[in-house]
């Protein structure tokens, strides 16, 4: 019997959680009952009607839309989101490289590192379509508005992993390259780079998966990309045209997505 | 990649103690022209052009200090009320959304289901859940739920879900099976194993994950009003319409400090969890 005993004796050593649970529980539902005072559960009229149109759209869809190839067919759309991402991702990259070096606390002094950092989560804080609208300015809409409001976008989310990345480099690495009297430039060469490299590009093609699914958000204000048509054609009701569109949309973004894990695993790996 | 090496024959080197050894040739090179290619591929496409960015690039900084010179802060209390409401619908869509994750996520996960066509699946339902961008999933929820914040509410829901439900089943898969074991072996059924011995290790990553999501879902909501989804977005494209872009700054203002509070806040407890 003395099993018995020891399991129970572990049992009353068991942390007493109740209350705080109760009040994390009691929390939670309070929040989630206020916050369903704004929402009104309805469905419009014709909305049965339009979510068929849409599923029926993607199984139907418009295929001389589909598999039209040019400048208005949903390849070159594609093609041309695709290129806004990619080009907005390297961008946004050379842009945050500096910038996570300087938020960084162990390369530069700590107040010089919050503000860098206030100032990226400011950069984060704007929702891209004030960053359309305020590029549009520059460049008077087109695929290049949607490439540099990409590229600002990126910013938040790669500099924040890119500071981690930094934050997590082997000095021990350093001193002993030191001692074997490496100069700077071969420190920077064999002690930082390879560290830096495999999270750096891990993070890059990340964000570039994330910002070709936010390019559609582009289309919007009129900053290129497929968004613009797949809106045009939703609200004029040609759910067929919708169809082709997502369909294209969803099978780009899976293919890529495909890709992206197959090359951050073997980055992770070494 | 085996052609490659064929291509370019890798370097033979001759240890001292006679063995061989192969060191293939870098790939950087042939990487590198390809990121050059693309790179030059898309500026054209997307008709990038420095010169532009150099001549006018000080029209970008117009509306900028239009907005926050200085912000119209009497609008503040007109703000609020969106504000709130975008909220809500974040936390409800969230909320609901990490509830929903949990059951899908259980059947994505290859250590507790073992029918391969189940996983397939789940899985795929996942992914093109997931590949449809939020602001999509909002227009089309406005087609189907009219204009306002249950639209918001339901794309808000269906991002979270895809996100949470792939991160759960990844952390299900590399949780150490052996205490689930030893619960089948003492008796007790899969669904009192599950609670027991792998809902512990999960719960600490899944709490986190969710409310990283809430974070990004606070912030990806404002936008959401562009649609005609509710909360603060629906503020600023009014105001965006009519260029009163000292309010437009008031409301960025106000979003920004509400994003730090909601973060500050969440990384607390992250560091607790963990």
């Amino acid at each position: 019997m003395m099993g018995k005993e020891t399991i129970e004796q572990q049992y009353k050593k068991e942390p007493k959680r109740w209350y705080r649970n109760l009040l994390i529980a009691i929390f939670l539902v309070v929040a989630f009952s206020w916050s369903f005072s704004t929402v009104h559960l309805k469905i419009t009229p014709q909305g049965a009607g339009v979510a068929g149109k849409i599923i029926s759209g993607i199984f139907h869809p418009d295929t001389t839309l589909l598999f039209n190839f040019t400048s208005s067919g949903v390849a070159y759309l594609l093609l041309e989101t695709i290129c806004i991402a990619f080009l907005g991702t390297i961008v946004g990259s050379i842009l945050s490289i500096p910038l996570s070096f300087l938020a960084a606390v162990n390369i530069v002094p700590k107040p010089i590192a919050v503000i860098f950092r206030t100032i990226i989560m400011a950069i984060r804080t704007i929702p891209p379509l004030i960053y359309g609208l305020m590029f549009i300015r520059v460049t008077g809409g087109g695929p290049f508005t949607g490439l540099l409001t990409m590229s600002l976008c990126s910013i938040g989310m790669l500099s924040k992993l890119f500071i981690e990345a930094i934050e997590d480099l082997d000095i021990r690495i350093l001193e002993s390259l030191d001692a074997l009297g490496c100069t700077t430039f071969q420190k920077i060469r064999y002690g930082i780079l390879p560290q830096l490299f495999s999270a750096f590009m891990s993070t890059i093609i990340y964000r570039f998966d994330m910002n070709l699914r936010d390019a559609t958000v582009l289309g919007l204000v009129g900053a290129g990309g497929i968004g613009a048509p797949l809106i045009f054609a939703m609200s004029s009701y040609r759910w067929n045209q919708v169809g082709a569109i997502l369909v294209g949309l969803i099978l780009l973004i899976l293919l890529i997505e495909l890709f992206s894990t197959r090359i951050r695993i073997k980055l992770a790996r070494g | 990649m085996e052609l490659y090496d064929k291509i370019f024959k890798p370097k033979k080197m001759e240890l001292s103690n006679g063995k061989v050894v192969l060191e293939k040739a870098s790939r950087a090179p042939f990487i590198l022209i390809v990121l050059v290619l693309a790179i030059l591929l898309s500026a054209k496409i997307t008709g990038f052009q420095l010169s532009i960015l150099i001549e006018r690039g000080g029209q970008f900084f117009v509306i900028l200090l239009r907005m926050f010179s200085p912000p119209d802060l009497s609008y503040i209390g007109k703000v609020i009320n969106p504000l709130v409401d975008t909220i809500k619908m974040s936390f409800l869509g969230s909320f609901v959304g990490s509830l929903l994750a949990i059951p899908f996520a259980i059947l994505a996960a290859s250590n507790l289901v073992n029918n391969r066509v189940v996983l397939i699946v789940v899985r795929l339902f996942l992914s093109i859940v997931r590949t449809l961008p939020t602001l999509v999933s909002a227009l089309i929820a406005t087609y189907i739920f009219g204009l306002g914040t249950m639209a918001g509410t339901i794309a808000i829901l269906l991002f979270t879900f895809s996100y949470v439900g792939k991160q759960l089943y990844e952390q299900i898969e590399t949780v150490d099976m052996g205490p689930f074991e030893a619960m089948e072996a003492i008796g007790a059924n899969r669904a009192k194993g599950f609670l027991s011995a792998i809902m512990p290790q999960v719960l600490p990553a899944y709490l986190s994950v969710c409310l990283f999501c809430f974070e990004g879902n606070v912030r990806y909501a404002s936008i959401l009003g562009y649609v005609g989804a509710g909360g603060l977005g629906l503020a600023l494209n009014e105001k965006i319409g009519w260029r009163q872009y000292d309010s437009v700054g008031t409301i960025l203002i106000v979003l920004f400090l509400t994003v730090v509070c909601i973060e500050s806040f969440s990384h607390y407890i992250r560091t607790k969890l963990t």
